[in-house]
């Protein structure tokens, strides 16, 4: 009876964990770093964008430069949906994507399928 | 500091390992090694050195004659920006003059090459935020042994004017030149290179270019595969011993000898999980680092739970509770990493098989041009073939960019760009499309587009963008498949307390049971998978008929249409009027009457007059000078040829001369009737005939309508044109509706009415004067005019120009939405149905408990059909329009 008590106990608790864990935890963003005109920062894919979140002013042109460092297919693309634009990142390449948020708020941008997840956080 | 004349490295003078004088002229080495090498030979080594800095660069450096260069620009989005750029670029030491031509996005500048200013240049335009486009070469250097001759080889390579960077490679025995297009041969680069002491052996470029895309495919799909079979062999054994109730040999073994042979077990599937399953459990661990979870995540958890539990089952089974665990089944973590690495492989052969339709138009490219430079024909690679240039294209040959034909003529194969099936006649002044093929003649061209503006390169730019687009369909889709995942695990863990309080004994293994094969069923694989699969083969087989579909939300309103209207001139219709009629009066012959008013009207620019001269060409009638030529604004022409005094134009042209018309007043009538533009002809005073001339319908305009027809569509012609030509028109074609004399500007209200009336609509039309009608409608279908392929207001474009793209726009957009449909649907149902029967639901009812093993197999397999699913959509071929039924 008690093991059954226990158990329900912590699969209670697994299960807020992993609602926190995933949903509700607040990911901090890396402000991109302006040099020139741009506002540029390295991203490392490898079963995820590193870093994930990622703060620019709006009207300046952002310059990403993705590089991915794995060869499973995954990651292969990458999207950015409100940009209407995407790139393909061949392995152990870095690749610039260069996009001119004009308006502040939160686009996301992923993989194809939608398995990788990132965040432009545009600031005014 | 001094340089070691090997090697060039700069060295201080008392660290270095050697000198040697020669010629009264002490030298000084890094090792033993170059000092050896100078000695053998110190002539040459010495010879080298002094010539070193005349003979690197292209440029004389004596020369002090300004260079100009072009850098193309990218990145360039504001006019503001341009006064910026241009005054940063005066900055730059050794720069004289820096102009920016925003329209073409390139800086001109002129600079002292004894600077260097073009390096200086690109620094700055990248500073202020901007990147310079640029060609890159390859070359290929013999021998190239020591690392510190990459300096030397590198420095001489920056001196050639035009290029940008120059990276030496010793590990590839390579040189990657970034350069301005145009500003740098391969001679000068491999003059650069050999003034250094090496020999360049060729551009890698003329090397076989492997597909490296294909290549990375290639090698993934070889390593899943052998992660499958290595995980696969494990099985077996493993899979044997976890039910030795089965094996006769085993059924008698006693508990100890089997608890002997499961840690054996435990050993044999430990690199089963770290070999064949690392990418599960690095990527689970990556993406737990970012806070999100996917399949690797569930796949981990999966086997992983099963691997320890079943550890601990035969180390220590007392700490469990007693009665709850059961014999340990390291069968699972081995089999399942098999199925789903299996599942990977099958997917990677798939996937490759989507892009298809690119990796075509990437092919189409010819690779070199043959080009006329200071009079000579010269091959050169097509990346450096310039505006202007004049391309020399041999029967046989790819036409290797965008330009117009200035001599001799031929037949094209243009069907990989237009979806065209009929090659089309070519001649001096008409437009040719780069990655088309030369079938007859010989000819030449000027360019007017190369390199990613051509044609094709946009084509190949629109079709990719537009591939990687989701119609609004998927965004349910989307929404799930970023919850999906923790909730499995929530199930996951659900099911693992229930089956653990209330389930039979031993509750704690059918509880891991019930749990694993939950994490393992989930394929959030499928979900994700479903939509870009389907948009990758449905977008890239539409561009191979020539139809360039913008976005996947153009994709899913093209497949709901009810209506569609067609703008008559230039799309029902060829927009250019032709000659359709000749008739002649007693006493006249049609051909004399065509000839005198084809010569009267010789040398008019107005579009009648020239389907008139058309008309009698192609009827091979000599045509004579008029000497003496009159128009009359309003009605027509008068001129006399050959001592006859013709007139030729309307009704009122013939009244005022007093010209008696008889009969052929009423056949004018009955050709206006028919939406064609009658002119009468007097020789002398007298009626001779009538020429009528119209803007004719394209050849399989009729043909398409009806198709359109057939799939349920309601068609509609709008035009600016008069009510009796339109609907003369529409009568030829079989349209009911007509929507006539609409001005400009009112195109698009009347499509916004056919909107209110609750219609679908689609607008067919070109890019400019119905830009706005275009925009109006749910979805714009532009026709395309030759080279233009990116035209802003339309959602589809019709390279083509035919009619038959709308029909196949259409049909491709219904197979594509319904292709995606059938894979959303199924991976929904898979999921919705797996996921309960795997966590045990039906078990108090059926007594029925998926095995974990099927539950990987299902698994794999989803995600394989998602694929292969999509890949049926290449075998899309058009419903044949009547005509071509009946001609086949």
């Amino acid at each position: 009876m008690i093991a059954q008590i226990l158990v329900s106990l912590a699969g209670l608790l697994a299960i807020i964990w992993i609602v926190w864990y995933f949903w509700i935890y607040e990911k901090k963003g890396v402000m991109a770093a302006e040099a020139g005109g741009a506002q540029e920062i390295r991203i490392r894919v490898k079963g995820g964008y590193d870093p994930d979140v990622i703060v620019v002013k709006a009207g300046k042109p952002v310059k990403l430069h993705f590089t991915r460092e794995e060869e499973v297919s995954c990651s292969e693309t990458v999207v950015f949906p409100a940009f209407e634009k995407s790139t393909k990142l061949p392995p152990f390449e870095t690749v610039t994507v260069e996009l001119l948020p004009e308006k502040p708020g939160e686009y996301d941008f992923h993989c194809s399928m939608n398995m990788l997840r990132g965040k432009l956080v545009v600031t005014e | 500091m001094i340089k070691d004349p090997i090697c060039g490295m700069e060295i201080e003078r008392d660290r270095a390992v050697s000198s040697h004088v020669y010629q009264g002229q002490e030298y000084y080495f890094c090792s033993e090694a170059c000092a050896r090498q100078f000695t053998e030979k110190p002539e040459f080594y010495v010879k080298k050195a002094e010539s070193a800095r005349s003979a690197t660069t292209g440029v004389d450096l004596e020369r002090s004659d300004p260079v100009q260069a072009e850098l193309p620009l990218s990145g360039l989005e504001c006019t503001s920006c341009v006064v910026t750029l241009e005054r940063t670029l005066r900055e730059v030491p050794g720069v004289q003059k820096a102009h920016i031509n925003f329209a073409l996005g390139k800086a001109h500048i002129t600079y002292d090459p004894k600077e260097e200013s073009l390096q200086a240049a690109v620094q700055a335009i990248k500073q202020v935020g901007y990147n310079v486009g640029a060609a890159e070469m390859r070359v290929r250097i013999a021998d190239l042994h020591c690392a510190s001759c990459v300096g030397f080889i590198e420095e001489a390579l920056h001196k050639v004017s035009g290029v940008l960077k120059a990276t030496v490679s010793p590990a590839t025995e390579t040189a990657l030149i970034r350069y301005l297009p145009g500003m740098v041969r391969f001679e000068e680069v491999k003059q650069a290179i050999e003034s250094t002491g090496y020999k360049t052996i060729h551009r890698l470029e003329e090397e076989e270019p492997p597909d490296q895309e294909s290549a990375a495919r290639e090698r993934e799909y070889r390593l899943l595969l052998s992660r499958f079979l290595f995980a696969a062999i494990i099985s077996v054994p493993v899979l044997i011993t976890s039910y030795p109730q089965f094996f006769p040999f085993l059924k008698d073994l006693s508990q100890g000898t089997l608890r002997l042979i499961w840690a054996f077990d435990a050993l044999l599937t430990l690199p089963v999980l770290a070999w064949s399953g690392q990418r599960f459990f690095t990527g689970a661990w990556a993406a737990f680092r970012h806070h999100s979870a996917d399949m690797n995540t569930l796949v981990a958890l999966g086997t992983g739970a099963a691997w320890l539990y079943s550890v601990v089952a035969i180390i220590a089974p007392q700490i469990f509770p007693k009665g709850t665990a059961a014999e340990p089944f390291f069968d699972v973590a081995a089999v399942v990493i098999a199925l789903v690495v299996l599942g990977q492989a099958l997917e990677v052969r798939a996937k490759g098989r989507t892009s298809a339709a690119i990796k075509k138009l990437l092919d189409l490219q010819a690779k070199t041009a043959r080009v006329v430079r200071d009079g000579q024909e010269i091959d050169i690679p097509v990346e450096e073939v310039l505006v202007g240039d004049i391309v020399v294209v041999r029967p046989g040959e790819k036409v290797p960019a965008d330009g117009t034909i200035v001599e001799g003529h031929s037949s094209l194969d243009e069907s990989m760009i237009t979806g065209e099936p009929i090659p089309v006649e070519k001649n001096p002044q008409d437009e040719v499309i780069g990655g088309t093929i030369n079938k007859t003649g010989a000819f030449k061209f000027a360019t007017t587009k190369v390199g990613k503006e051509t044609a094709l390169a946009q084509i190949v730019q629109l079709v990719q963008q537009a591939q990687s687009t989701k119609p609004p369909i998927a965004r349910l889709a989307d929404v799930v498949s970023s919850y999906f995942v923790p909730v499995v695990m929530i199930i996951a863990v659900g099911a693992f307390v229930i089956w653990f309080d209330f389930g039979p004994q031993p509750s704690l293994a059918f509880a891991l049971v019930a749990a694993v094969t939950t994490l393992v069923i989930a394929c959030p694989c499928a979900l994700g998978l479903a939509t870009p699969m389907s948009i990758m083969v449905g977008v890239g087989k539409a561009a191979e008929h020539g139809i360039l579909i913008r976005n996947g939300e153009a994709l899913q309103k093209a497949s709901k249409l009810d209506t569609v209207v067609l703008d008559k001139t230039g799309t029902v219709t060829k927009g250019k009027p032709e000659l359709t009629e000749v008739i002649a009066a007693e006493r006249f012959s049609e051909n004399e009457v065509l000839r005198l008013a084809a010569s009267a009207e010789h040398g008019s620019e107005h579009p009648l007059a020239e389907a008139i001269v058309a008309g009698a060409k192609a009827k091979e009638l000599e045509l004579a000078e008029p000497t003496d030529f009159n128009a009359i604004p309003g009605h027509g022409i008068e001129a006399v040829i050959e001592g006859k005094k013709m007139l030729l134009g309307n009704l009122k042209l013939m009244e005022q001369a007093a010209v008696e018309l008889g009969t052929l007043s009423e056949r004018a009538t009955h050709l206006s009737d028919e939406g064609k533009t009658p002119m009468y002809v007097a020789i002398d005073g007298k009626a001779a005939g009538l020429i009528a001339v119209a803007d004719t319908i394209k050849e399989d305009s009729i043909a398409a309508i009806r198709t359109l027809k057939e799939l349920g569509l309601e068609v509609v012609m709008l035009t600016g044109d008069n009510r009796r030509t339109a609907e003369a028109i529409a009568r030829q074609v079989g349209l009911q509706r007509v929507l006539a004399e609409v001005p400009p500007e009112q195109k698009a209200a009347e499509v916004k009415k056919l909107q209110l009336e609750g219609h679908q609509v689609g607008m067919v039309g070109d890019g400019l004067n119905d830009a706005p009608a275009l925009a109006q409608a749910e979805v714009g279908f532009a026709i395309g005019t030759g080279t233009d392929v990116a035209i802003e207001a339309a959602d589809i474009t019709l390279v083509g120009g035919s009619l038959r793209g709308v029909v196949i726009a259409i049909e491709a957009s219904k197979a594509t939405m319904r292709n995606i449909k059938q894979n959303l649907v199924g991976a929904f149902i898979y999921n919705t149905l797996g996921l309960p029967v795997a966590a045990g639901v039906f078990y108090p009812l059926f007594g029925l408990l998926l095995s974990p093993l099927l539950a990987g197999a299902a698994m794999a397999f989803s995600s394989v059909t998602v694929v292969t699913n999509a890949n049926r959509l290449r075998r899309f071929r058009p419903r044949l329009t009547t005509t071509e039924r009946g001609a086949k």
